[in-house]
């Protein structure tokens, strides 16, 4: 018998077909990390507030047992793990562990805990997703690979994007989510003041 | 085929495969390992590339195959018969149409755009393995970015011939931090990697995924007094009189006889559908 | 005039076509069918899940009927079939001391509990061509006893008792998979075995006979080698215990090595192991040997030059199916390469040329 019923909000809100749907939303994502500074339409998952539609595709996407999944601030409740233990399977860990990081901003602080990779494997670092107001093309001024000339972002901070650019090879990825809408921070990106 | 999932590999794979990409993705030019399945054609043959394109591929897509430049060589047309059957996608010769391109050896003609991705099938990722052939010391050069092997070799090469013996797979530095092998394309063909579009490069038998994000610098290595020189030969086309592009040479009898044509074959098919003629064009011969 | 070498598309379909007739062969000719291959060619249904790491003996048959017999192609196969299977559980560990032995032998002992069982072997045939299964003669029955009811521990164990060997450390929980997870190395034991039982067997043999021939300098006995079935049980959520779902025919080898000991361990005896689907023995000890000498470094002995004490050498060399692909890979067109490289010659030729000839007026 298992413990508790899991909420009936968990058995809900996969992606409808998800090897199309997911093909989509991991298109959205690639061209998103791929071009810092533009922002994409990714939809279809749905999981308990107040995860937003993109955040929960880009997990739908991304996520399954082999990733360990780092909940912060308001979006570590029952409701939401329920349904990533239903929807993904992805263990719920600390930041030490995590593969993805999923809040606010303002929840994932201090950023410097997750790992950044190591010299020889620099692709074992966290990918943080950024949960977010809203999104916009003005901020912060970036370059970088993905960027032909200059490109600017809504980005919640600066200097902590600048300290994590300068560890390339190493360093965090960092995708921030709206609503439907999706863009994406490589470690490669410099950030400046615009 | 109904009976395999769209564009054939199983969800969770194709999850696995999409997070080496975006890791590509975030450091340009490491290679990121993943753990490569067993395809349904040989190691060798373009796994590697089949299954990045298999975990990049979404019903919209149109999908084009080239192997060795040419859209009708029969492992491009093997490869592109398996993802009509098991993704049910359009498919194109026309690198325009495009918007994912698989290829072997050759980056087309025709400049990139954004929104195509360009997929390519990699035997030997390292760029260092004949200089260094255990992983165990190849993986600590790039990580300490010793790339100093890889100098004294080039430059052995001029010492001895004049020249930088490579003329395929020359080796780059991608954004000034890794050195980064790209895949056996003539060196003609390394200033296009500097491009609009999404660079992907998958090494199946070697378990290794990496990427050149759009607009990202890519260096061809070279020496102050020995630079970088991406020649090739020295015609025309025989068939659209381009002058620009990269030849096959073509045996046309016994006594030698030799013609060089494009061998990006859409490329070569659309010049001359606008009229352009060169020495052997069947009007041109008649 | 040069025509663009068109049509690869109808070449493939009618080199298909060409190849299911041969495959077919002469049809008057009785047709072999998938169970006589799994029933009368079960070394080769066997070597096959071994190598393509799927236990199927009636998917190993078809392979290998429609591979015409050649094994490396039909391994291949099934490790493309294995590619699309979702994995539904994971199982507990095969209690191999549990096993119904069809065969068990041990060259340590002169005899051990649980007897010597010869079993259904070559090794005492005298290799002479049988004509009679030509003529599809029948073969007479053979006499059966009844089953040994006594337990067959390992004998390996009985050195335990004395501390004469080894004792292995528990491994981790969930060992990592060679099939889910890239080769990293330097690899962990349980990593190098999955990999070691992938293996080609023919490589796999010659690299544990280059140890017995001084590249290596190891002495192996074979402590035990016992074949039979297995239970496979795997645990289901739901019901809270574990339900065996089915039995497994399979080979285990135990090799013993006399080791001289080191700072940290007193003289002793180590183990090589190997572990391979239905009757597969030479390529169980092959593997058992190879895992023993592979075992070198962690054991702190002297690890020589030779290949089969570099894990990276083995483990980078050893899968047929990695091997044959991209050896037969240069079968294609490599034309845009090779362009490249006449250029290069030429150039360099015509400054040889230049150079000389400029010398020769001088």
């Amino acid at each position: 018998m298992p413990a508790r019923q899991m909420s009936e909000q968990s058995l809900i809100g996969a992606f409808e077909t998800p090897p199309q749907d997911a093909a989509r939303a991991f298109r959205a994502a690639l061209e998103a990390l791929a071009r810092p500074g533009t922002l994409h339409g990714i939809k279809g998952g749905q999981a308990p507030a107040p995860v937003s539609e993109a955040a929960a595709s880009l997990l739908l996407t991304l996520c399954d047992p082999e990733t360990p999944l780092c909940l912060m601030g308001a979006h570590d409740t029952r409701e939401i793990r329920d349904w990533i233990a239903f929807q993904i399977g992805a263990p719920i860990v600390g930041p030490a562990k995590a593969m993805f990081a999923l809040g606010t901003w303002d929840a994932l602080q201090p950023v410097t805990v997750f790992p950044i990779g190591t010299a020889e494997y620099p692709d074992r670092s966290t990918t943080l997703i950024v949960e977010m107001e809203a999104l916009s093309q003005d901020g912060a001024q970036l370059t970088g690979p993905g960027i032909e000339t200059t490109a600017s972002l809504s980005l919640p901070a600066l200097e902590p994007f600048q300290m994590n650019a300068m560890l390339f090879p190493l360093g965090l990825d960092f995708y921030f989510t709206s609503g439907t809408q999706i863009a994406g921070l490589p470690r490669s990106t410099t950030v400046e003041a615009n | 085929m109904s009976d395999y999932n769209f564009a054939y590999l199983d969800e969770q794979t194709k999850r696995m495969i999409r997070r080496a990409i975006l890791k590509g993705i975030a450091v340009p030019g490491y290679q990121v390992p993943f753990a490569s399945r067993e395809m349904p054609m040989p190691y060798g043959w373009g796994t590697g590339g089949v299954q990045v394109s298999a975990a990049c591929l979404m019903p919209e897509d149109t999908l084009k195959v080239i192997d060795q430049g040419a859209d009708d060589t029969t492992n491009a047309v093997s490869i592109r018969k398996f993802f009509e059957k098991t993704a049910e996608i359009a498919v194109t010769e026309k690198t325009r149409e495009a918007t994912v391109i698989q290829t072997r050896h050759r980056i087309p003609e025709e400049p990139l755009k954004e929104g195509q991705i360009l997929v390519y099938q990699v035997p030997i990722p390292e760029p260092l393995r004949f200089l260094e052939p255990r992983e165990t010391e190849t993986r600590k050069m790039h990580a300490l970015e010793e790339y100093g092997l890889m100098h004294v070799k080039l430059y052995e090469d001029i010492a001895k011939h004049g020249h930088i013996a490579t003329s395929y797979a020359y080796p780059v530095k991608v954004e000034g931090h890794y050195v980064m092998d790209p895949s056996p394309i003539p060196k003609f063909d390394n200033p296009k990697m500097e491009m609009a579009a999404i660079q992907l490069f998958g090494a199946g038998r070697e378990q290794r995924i990496y990427a050149v994000p759009p607009y990202t610098k890519v260096v061809s290595l070279d020496f102050e007094d020995h630079p970088f020189d991406p020649s090739k030969a020295n015609h025309p086309c025989d068939l659209c009189g381009a002058e620009h592009t990269y030849l096959d040479e073509v045996i046309i009898d016994d006594d030698g006889g030799r013609m060089f044509v494009c061998s990006d074959t859409d490329y070569c098919a659309e010049r001359q559908a606008m009229g352009h003629r060169g020495r052997l064009s069947p009007e041109a011969a008649e | 005039m040069y025509v663009a070498v068109k049509g690869g598309e109808r070449a493939i379909d009618n080199a298909h076509a060409w190849l299911a007739e041969e495959r077919r062969g002469d049809v008057t000719v009785a047709e072999l069918t998938v169970p006589q291959i799994r029933e009368q060619l079960a070394l080769a249904v066997n070597r096959v899940m071994t190598e393509g790491s799927l236990y199927d003996p009636d998917l190993a048959a078809l392979a290998i009927k429609q591979s015409r017999g050649d094994l490396i192609e039909a391994i291949f196969l099934i490790r493309a079939y294995r590619t699309t299977l979702p994995r539904i559980g994971h199982s507990h560990p095969v209690e191999t001391d549990k096993m119904a032995c069809d065969r068990r032998v041990s060259a340590t002992f002169k005899d051990v509990p649980g007897g010597q069982v010869l079993g259904p072997t070559f090794d005492y045939t005298h290799r002479l061509l049988d004509f009679k299964l030509m003529a599809e003669g029948e073969v007479p029955e053979a006499v059966e006893a009844e089953p040994r009811i006594e337990p067959t521990p390992h004998v390996t164990s009985f050195l335990n008792k004395e501390g004469l060997i080894q004792t292995e450390a528990e491994g981790e929980d969930t060992p990592p998979d060679l099939t889910r997870e890239p080769l990293e190395l330097p690899a962990n034991r349980a990593l190098r075995l999955q990999a070691l039982t992938r293996g080609d067997e023919g490589f796999i043999l010659s690299m544990a006979y280059s140890t017995q021939r001084g590249y290596g300098n190891s002495h192996a006995f074979v402590g035990e080698l016992r074949i039979g079935k297995v239970a496979v049980e795997i645990d289901i959520p739901e019901l809270g215990f574990a339900i065996e779902v089915g039995e497994v025919e399979l080979t285990e080898c135990e090799t013993v090595n006399k080791f001289a000991g080191s700072k940290v361990e007193p003289p002793q005896f180590t183990r090589g192991y190997g572990l391979t689907f239905g009757q597969t023995e030479r390529k169980a000890i092959s593997m058992a040997l190879v895992d023993r000498s592979l075992r070198s470094k962690e054991l702190g002995v002297e690890v020589s030059n030779s290949p089969a004490h570099d894990e990276e050498f083995v483990l980078y060399h050893c899968d047929n199916i990695q091997a044959t692909g991209f050896l037969e890979h240069i079968k294609l067109p490599h034309y845009v390469d090779f362009q490249s490289e006449m250029e290069l010659v030429r150039k360099m030729r015509a400054e040889i040329a230049s150079a000389s000839a400029k010398e020769a007026a001088e």
